[in-house]
């Protein structure tokens, strides 16, 4: 295989990749206002095209429309720059997750952009990075409002990476290796009952994750640095145009990683949750595309379990959440980490 | 694993990170030359919640972050440190010849961690609200 094909297929990969990303993105905006709407009793958008199908893209043009202001007060170069660290990290991490079986044209994975061995740490990485985005929007924007929210934010998100993190040792134990691919392998024999979450024994580490990720992405109930009662826009009250609707694909395109991870890690990737019981129909396509549709599908759950959880509960205080965090969620992924590590070192004897 | 150069699977990670910025840069261009631009220094000022500004928002105020933050990167280390054991964690029992081994090593590591937690937990780091004279 040449490094020209390489080069070129990776080129095809990633622009798929984007513009279905982007899409899922600008969907998950509209699939939120819906699900919120009916939980609160009302239809959420409905007017522009059908059941409202058309609203991100009406959207998308009217940000575009919008004037670009650029305060007087504020540090232009990051002010700028913010928006730009936040999206392009928060697009990221997508490259190193595999969505389907590991399918090979002319050597190159199919369902996947980049095959790290350490994609996981990978994701961890780019994660941290994210946070530059929110501490020097808030920080350049020179608004009292911004600094509290960004202040708050860079808080809470190194808080909760903390628990984030520990929570993915008893996985990455599990497997014995940091590429997604051999984590999603191993949770592949037996469908379900080999998954992670439940034969795997993590599903304290995994709901560890889920509350660690939420707050990671600044979502109810941890939605302190952008909570609009007492902050009114957190750290990007200042910013107006494509450059405020840039901070909001952030942090949808974080929640689908959040739940392409989530997946990834704990619900056993785009395997089937019954293994082999279901017989294997159609011909190669089909069973090329079958797994990327179980990926899609758990991938869908995560995501409206977001915004049924952002319909639900009320925020959190902000102390609470701090002390949520450091007393509660970090003592319990250690201690996740020493009975997993227990109970893997008595079963391989 | 492959038969293609290891530093290739970096390749597409190379790129991707060159279409993301590429994306935002020319988001950030794009809805500054479509959007109209119609200035009034009312507009341009900083959001107050409809009343005038009152200085800006460089004063110094105290706040508990950097503690938060010094604590971050002593636990992140301890983090760090975890993945790589994790990793080789169940070949430890046919290198070490011990099948415990590799458990009682992190026990003590953790243990560590773990006073110091304790520590910091007493000493009252952790409870953010409170406010005490000596942080």
């Amino acid at each position: 295989m040449s490094l020209l094909v390489f080069f070129l297929l990776s080129i095809v990969k990633i622009a798929v990749v984007l513009v279905i990303f982007l899409t899922a993105v600008a969907y998950t905006v509209l699939l939120e206002r819906k699900v919120v709407g009916r939980i609160q009793n009302r239809w959420g958008p409905s007017r522009v095209g059908p059941f409202g199908l058309l609203q991100p893209l009406a959207d998308g043009i009217k940000l575009f429309l919008k004037e670009d202001l650029l305060p007087t007060a504020v540090y232009r170069p990051l002010y700028i720059a913010a928006p730009i660290i936040a999206l392009a990290c928060s697009l990221l991490s997508i490259s190193v997750v595999p969505f389907g079986a590991d399918i090979r044209y002319k050597g190159v994975d199919l369902f996947q952009i980049a095959d790290l061995n350490i994609g996981l740490l990978v994701i961890l990485g780019v994660t941290s990075i994210g946070v530059y985005g929110i501490a020097l929007s808030g920080w350049s924007s020179n608004n009292k409002y911004s600094l509290l929210g960004s202040l708050r934010a860079s808080a809470q998100l190194i808080s909760y990476e903390l628990a984030l993190g520990l929570s993915l040792v008893g996985v990455v134990m599990r497997a014995g290796s940091l590429r997604l691919r051999d984590i999603v392998n191993i949770q592949a024999p037996h469908g379900m009952l080999s998954w992670n979450v439940f034969g795997g024994l993590q599903f304290v580490a995994f709901f560890i994750y889920l509350m660690a990720a939420y707050a990671e992405t600044n979502r109810a109930p941890f939605d302190l640095p952008e909570a609009e009662s007492e902050l009114t826009a957190g750290y990007h009250t200042e910013y107006s145009s494509m450059k405020f609707a840039m901070f909001f694909m952030a942090e949808y395109a974080n929640m689908i990683t959040v739940s392409c991870v989530a997946t990834l890690l704990f619900f056993g990737g785009w395997t089937s949750p019954f293994g082999n019981l279901l017989p294997a129909v159609g011909g190669p396509v089909v069973q090329a595309l079958l797994p990327v549709f179980w990926f899609v599908l758990k991938v869908f759950f995560f995501l409206f379990l977001y915004i049924w959880v952002r319909g639900t509960l009320p925020r959190f205080r902000y102390d609470q959440l701090m002390g949520f965090g450091w007393k509660f969620l970090l003592p319990v992924a250690i201690a996740n980490i020493i009975f997993t590590s227990l109970w893997l070192a008595f079963r391989a004897g | 694993m492959h038969s293609q150069n290891y530093f290739w699977n970096y390749l597409p990670l190379m790129m991707q990170i060159i279409v993301a910025v590429g994306l935002g840069c020319s988001m950030v261009t794009m809805s500054w030359l479509i959007g109209r631009h119609r200035k009034s220094s009312v507009k341009l000022a900083a959001y107050e919640c409809g009343v005038p500004a009152e200085g800006d928002a460089r004063g110094r105020f105290s706040v508990r972050f950097y503690m938060v933050a010094m604590l971050f990167i002593l636990f992140d280390v301890e983090a760090v440190f975890m993945l790589p054991w994790a990793v080789i964690y169940r070949r430890l029992p046919a290198i070490t010849g011990s099948r415990m081994f590799g458990f009682w090593e992190m026990l003590v590591y953790l243990g560590f961690v773990l006073v110091g937690f304790f520590y910091i937990w007493k000493k009252g780091i952790l409870d953010w609200a409170q406010d005490k004279g000596d942080l």
